[in-house]
C-alpha cells in the first residue's frame, strides 16, 4: 500500500477523455428522464425497487467515471462500498425493530382508548 | 536534516515524493466522503423507517412536492457534475481558461439549484406544508391548532380546486400528524443537502480564485480533483433523494 | 551526569521555537500531542471534581431521601450529566489517540509527521472550540439530561443549555473524525520500506482500528446531535411523540455511535498494553497476529451490538434477542487479547516499572469489567441490572480499567520521549497502587449495590433500602482514587521542574519500536538518522542494557546514529 514506486494510476495518471464525459452525462440525463417516467407510471408495488435500481445505475456512472473509481486504486472504491454497507446494516436493523414494535404501539393506543371509554 | 536539501519541489516536508503526497490526499478525501455518507445515513434511516411504517402517508405527502422542479434540480446538478469533471480534466492538462469557464458553470448550476430550492421552500412556507412542530404547519393533530391565516389561503389545507386527492383538513388526525413527520424528514434531508451545496459553492469559489491566480496545472491539480469528488458526492446524494422524496407514486 | 542521548541541554522539539504562536499555530504532531495531553488532563480534573461531588452527595446522610429538595435533585442531575459528558467527550475519547497517538504514531513509523499536519492542527483547534462551548454551557446552564441527551426530555421542557452543549459535542465530533482520518491515511501511506502490515507495532494496529471506528461512527452522532438541535429549536418532530415522532429512534441513532465509541476508548489502551507487556517482559508479544486481527474484529463487531443499550427502551423482542447474541461474540476478541498478554509474561523477565504496574492493573480491571458485561448482555439478567449501579460499575471498570489506566501507563511509558525525563520512582508507584486500590474500593461495592437493586441517577436513597454501606465505602474509595491519581499527576509534573534529575536516555525501557531510536526528547524532525532501522518491533535481542544512565542501546548500531556514536560506556 505504501510502495513509492511509480504507479501508472497515481500522480498525473489517467485523464478522462471529453467524449467519455459527454457520453456519461448523456446517459445520466436519459436515466433521469426514465426515472421520472417510471415514477409517473403505475408499477404495481415495484415503484421503489425500480426507482432505486435506476438511481443506483446513475450513482454507479457518477462513481466509476466522474469520480474516477474505474481507473483508481480499487481500495478507494472499497472504502465507498464499505460505507454504504454500514448504512445498509444500520437501516435494516432499525427498520426491522420499528416494524416489530409498531404492534406494541397500536396495542397501547387501543388500550388507552379502551381505558378512556371505561373511565367515562 | 540530510535530505532537506534535495527534497522535491512542491512536496511537503513529511512526504517522500509528490506521488506519495497525491496518493495520500486522494485516500484522505475518499475517507472523508465515507464520513459524509455516514453523516447522511441517519436521515436515510429515518426516511426508510417512517415510510415503512406509514407508506400511505408518504404516498399522500409526495403530491405536495413539485416533480418537475425536482427533476430540473436533478438535471442541474448532473450538469454541474459534468462540468466539474471536465474541469478536473482541464486542470490536469493545464487548460486554465477552460477550467475557469467550467468552474463558473458549476457554480452557476449550484446557485440555480439553490434558487429552485428556495422557490420550493417558499411555496411550502406559504402553503403551510411544513413539519408539524412549526407554528404555520397545517399538519396539526387537532385541526383547530392550525394558524387561521394559513388555513385561509392554503390550497393543501382546503383543496378548493380538487388539485390533491383530499383536503388536509378532512384527513384523519393521526394521518395528518404523520404527514408532518414526512415533512420533518423532507426538510432535514433537503436542508442538510442544501447546506452541503452551499459549502460546495464556497469551495468552488476558492478554486476559481486560485485558478485565476494561475495556481493549477499538470503538476498541481490535487485541490481541483479532491473538491470535485466532494461535489460529485453532493450530486450522488441528490440522485437518491429525488426519487425517494418526489416520486412516491 | 546526563545520558548522552538526552537532548534537554540541546535543541529539541520543545525548545526549538518559543512563544505562544509557535505552539498554538504549530503543525508539529509532537507539540499538538502535548497540547492535547494537557487539555485532556485539565478536563479530566474538571470531570473528576464532579465525580467527587456525586460521591459526596451519595455519602449516607448527605442528602435525605425523604426530605430532598428540588435544588438538591437538580444539582445531582447536573453533576452526573457534567461528569459523564466531560469525561466521555472531552477526556476519554480524545485521550489516547489525540494525546499519545499524535505523538507516537509518526515516530513509530519512522516518519516526520502525520499525513495531514494542518488538518491535525485544525482538529486541535476544533477541540478547543468544542471544549469551550461545552464547558461554558456546563457552568452557565443547568444541563440535567444525562450525557445521553435522550428526547423527549432533552428536546422538550428542559434547559436550553442543551443547545450549546450539543453544538459543542458536535464540533468535538469533527475533531475526532479528522484525527481518525489522519491516522488511517498515515498508517496506509507512510509506513517505511520493510514495515509491512504485520511488522507494525500493535499500538498502531489498535490506533488504526480505533480510527476506523472514529470515521465510521462519529458522523452518526454528529447527525443525531444536529437532529436534537433542530428538534429543540424548531420542533422538527422526528423524536417527539406528540408530533408523531419516535423517541426510540433517537436511541438507535445515539447508540449506533456510542457503542462503537466505547471501543474508541478501549482499543488504544489495549494497544498500549501490548507495547508494555512486550517491553517489560523482555519478550516478543505472544500471538501478534491474533492481537492484530482481534483489534479489527472488535472494530467491526462493535457496530452490530448497539441495541444492548436498549433492551428496556421499547426495542422489539426480535432485535433484543439478536443484539444479545451478537454482544456475546464481541467478548471473544477482547478475551483473546487478555490471554495473549498474560502469555507474554510467562517465562519473561518481568520488570516492575511504573508503566508495567499500570499494565498489570488493567488485566484485573478489564477482566472484571469485561466479564460483568456478559451479565448485561444476557437479556434475563439485564432486566434486573439495567439502570442500576451494576451498569455504572461495569462501564467504569472497562473505561477506567482499560482506557484510563492505559492512558496513564502510556503517559509514563512515553514520558521519557516526550520530556526527556523518567518518572518511575516510589511516588509514581504509590500513585498507581493507591489508584488501583481506590478504584476497586469505589466500584466493587457498586456491583453489589446494583445487584441488590440500587438504581442509578438517584440523588439519595432512604436508609431502609440497605444501600448505605455500599455508598459509604464507594465514597471512601473515591477519595482514595482521587488521592492516588493526584499523586501520580504530581510526580509527573514535578519531574518537569528539574533539568538535571531523572534524565532519560533515548531508550530507558528497552523498547524496540522505532520511536526509541530517537533521542529523548526528539528533534523537530523526529530522527537524527534518516530513515531509522526497521526490524521486528518485538525482537528484544536487538537492544541490550548498557547501564542505568545510557539505558538500552542497539546491539548493531549504525555508524551514522548519533544516539550511539558518542555514548561512552563504563567498563563493565
Amino acid at each position: 500500500m505504501s510502495d513509492h514506486s511509480h504507479d501508472s494510476e497515481g500522480h498525473i495518471g489517467h485523464v478522462l477523455p471529453l467524449s467519455l464525459l459527454l457520453k456519461v452525462f448523456g446517459a445520466l440525463v436519459a436515466l433521469t428522464i426514465l426515472t421520472v417516467m417510471t415514477g409517473k407510471a403505475d408499477l404495481h408495488g415495484a415503484d421503489l425497487a425500480v426507482a432505486m435500481i435506476i438511481a443506483t445505475c446513475k450513482a454507479s456512472l457518477v462513481c466509476l467515471f466522474f469520480m474516477h473509481l474505474k481507473y483508481d486504486r480499487p481500495f478507494h472504491g472499497l472504502i465507498f462500498l464499505f460505507s454504504v454497507m454500514f448504512v445498509g446494516l444500520f437501516l435494516v436493523f432499525v427498520t426491522l425493530d420499528s416494524e416489530e414494535y409498531q404492534g406494541d404501539i397500536k396495542d397501547y393506543k387501543a388500550n388507552e382508548v379502551l381505558e378512556l371509554q371505561v373511565g367515562e | 536534516m540530510s535530505s532537506h536539501d534535495n527534497h522535491p519541489e512542491g512536496v511537503a516536508h513529511h512526504f517522500e515524493s509528490a506521488e506519495q503526497q497525491f496518493d495520500s490526499g486522494k485516500f484522505g478525501i475518499w475517507t472523508f466522503l465515507l464520513t459524509e455518507v455516514l453523516f447522511f445515513s441517519a436521515l436515510f434511516v429515518a426516511y426508510t423507517m417512517y415510510r415503512d411504517s406509514y407508506p400511505e402517508v408518504f404516498q399522500f405527502a409526495s403530491q405536495y412536492l413539485d416533480t418537475n422542479l425536482g427533476a430540473l434540480n436533478t438535471l442541474v446538478l448532473l450538469l454541474s457534475s459534468f462540468t466539474i469533471a471536465w474541469g478536473v480534466r482541464n486542470a490536469m492538462l493545464g487548460e486554465t481558461k477552460k477550467l475557469t469557464i467550467n468552474l463558473i458553470i458549476t457554480l452557476a448550476c449550484a446557485a440555480g439549484f439553490m434558487m429552485i430550492k428556495a422557490e420550493e421552500y417558499g411555496h411550502k412556507f406559504h402553503e403551510g406544508t411544513l413539519w408539524g412542530g412549526h407554528e404555520h404547519s397545517i399538519f396539526k393533530l387537532d385541526a383547530d391548532d392550525v394558524n387561521e391565516d394559513i388555513a385561509a389561503h392554503s390550497q393543501a389545507w382546503s383543496n378548493p380546486d380538487g388539485e390533491f386527492t383530499a383536503a388536509v383538513k378532512d384527513l384523519d388526525p393521526e394521518f395528518r400528524q404523520k404527514l408532518g413527520i414526512f415533512f420533518g424528514v423532507y426538510f432535514c434531508l433537503t436542508g442538510l443537502h442544501g447546506i452541503h451545496v452551499l459549502i460546495g459553492m464556497i469551495l468552488l469559489s476558492w478554486l476559481l480564485i486560485r485558478n485565476l491566480r494561475g495556481e493549477f496545472g499538470p503538476k498541481n491539480f490535487a485541490a481541483v480533483d479532491f473538491i470535485a469528488l466532494y461535489w460529485h458526492l453532493v450530486d450522488l446524494i441528490w440522485i437518491f433523494l429525488f426519487p425517494l422524496l418526489y416520486l412516491i407514486s | 551526569m546526563a545520558p548522552t542521548t538526552n537532548t534537554l541541554d540541546r535543541t529539541n522539539y520543545l525548545n526549538a521555537t518559543n512563544g505562544f504562536m509557535s505552539w498554538f499555530w504549530t503543525i508539529d504532531h509532537k507539540r499538538l500531542g502535548l497540547m492535547y495531553l494537557w487539555s485532556v488532563i485539565s478536563c479530566f480534573i474538571l470531570g473528576g471534581v464532579y465525580a467527587m461531588k456525586i460521591r459526596f452527595d451519595l455519602m449516607p446522610g448527605a442528602v435525605d431521601f425523604a426530605t430532598q429538595t428540588a435544588e438538591q435533585m437538580n444539582a445531582y442531575n447536573n453533576a452526573f450529566t457534567v461528569h459523564g459528558a466531560v469525561m466521555i467527550f472531552l477526556v476519554i475519547i480524545p485521550s489516547i489517540p489525540a494525546a499519545l497517538g499524535n505523538f507516537v504514531l509518526p515516530m513509530m513509523l519512522g516518519a516526520k509527521d502525520v499525513a495531514f499536519p494542518r488538518l491535525n492542527r485544525f482538529s486541535y483547534h476544533l477541540w478547543i472550540i468544542g471544549a469551550v462551548l461545552f464547558v461554558a454551557t456546563l457552568f452557565l446552564g443547568n444541563l440535567d439530561t444525562g450525557w445521553t441527551f435522550y428526547p423527549p426530555y432533552s428536546t422538550g421542557h428542559t434547559d436550553p443549555s442543551v443547545i450549546t452543549a450539543v453544538l459543542g459535542a458536535f464540533i468535538l465530533g469533527f475533531s475526532s473524525i479528522f484525527t481518525g482520518l489522519n491516522f488511517i491515511v498515515t498508517i496506509h501511506k507512510m509506513r517505511p520500506p520493510g514495515m509491512t502490515w504485520f511488522k507494525m507495532p500493535l499500538f498502531l494496529w489498535a490506533i488504526y482500528a480505533t480510527a476506523v471506528i472514529q470515521v465510521l461512527a462519529t458522523p452518526v452522532i454528529g447527525i443525531s446531535l444536529l437532529l436534537i438541535l433542530v428538534e429543540k429549536t424548531m420542533q422538527i418532530g422526528i423524536f417527539t411523540p406528540e408530533l408523531g415522532g419516535d423517541p426510540v429512534f433517537f436511541q438507535h441513532l445515539f447508540w449506533f455511535y456510542s457503542h462503537p465509541a466505547v471501543y474508541i476508548m478501549v482499543l488504544p489502551g489495549m494497544g498500549i498494553m501490548s507495547e508494555l507487556f512486550a517491553t517489560f517482559s523482555r519478550k516478543p508479544i505472544f500471538g501478534y497476529k491474533s492481537i492484530a486481527m482481534s483489534s479489527i474484529a472488535i472494530a467491526i463487531f462493535s457496530f452490530i451490538v448497539w441495541g444492548h443499550h436498549m433492551f428496556l427502551s421499547g426495542q422489539s423482542q426480535l432485535m433484543s434477542v439478536i443484539f444479545s447474541a451478537l454482544t456475546f461474540s464481541v467478548a471473544v476478541p477482547s478475551a483473546i487479547k487478555v490471554f495473549n498478554w498474560i502469555a507474554t509474561m510467562y517465562k519473561g523477565s518481568i520488570a516492575f516499572n511504573t508503566p508495567m504496574l499500570y499494565g498489570m492493573s488493567i488485566i484485573w480491571l478489564f477482566g472484571i469489567g469485561g466479564l460483568t458485561g456478559l451479565f448485561l448482555s444476557t437479556l434475563g439478567t439485564d432486566v434486573v441490572f439495567h439502570d442500576s449501579y451494576f451498569v455504572v460499575a461495569h462501564f467504569h471498570y472497562v473505561m477506567v480499567g482499560s482506557a484510563l489506566f492505559g492512558f496513564i501507563g502510556g503517559i509514563h511509558y512515553w514520558w521519557p520521549k516526550m520530556y526527556g525525563r523518567v518518572v518511575d520512582g516510589p511516588l509514581a508507584k504509590l500513585g498507581c497502587l493507591l489508584s488501583f486500590v481506590g478504584f476497586n474500593l469505589t466500584f466493587m461495592p457498586q456491583f453489589i449495590g446494583g445487584s441488590k437493586g440500587m438504581p442509578r441517577r438517584y440523588a439519595a436513597y432512604g436508609s431502609e433500602q440497605g444501600f448505605d454501606d455500599w455508598n459509604y465505602w464507594s465514597t471512601i474509595g473515591a477519595m482514595l482514587l482521587c488521592t492516588g491519581l493526584s499523586i501520580a499527576l504530581f510526580a509527573l509534573i514535578r519531574s518537569l521542574f528539574s533539568k538535571t534529575k531523572n534524565l532519560s536516555p533515548s531508550n530507558p525501557w528497552g523498547g524496540v519500536t522505532l520511536e526509541w531510536q530517537s533521542p529523548s526528547p526528539p528533534p523537530e524532525h523526529n530522527f537524527e538518522i534518516d530513515p531509522p532501522v526497521v526490524g521486528d518491533p518485538y525482537d528484544m535481542s536487538l537492544v541490550e542494557y548498557c547501564g542505568e544512565e545510557e539505558g538500552f542501546l542497539p546491539v548493531n548500531p549504525r555508524s551514522d546514529d548519533p544516539c550511539v556514536a558518542d555514548v561512552k560506556l563504563e567498563e563493565a
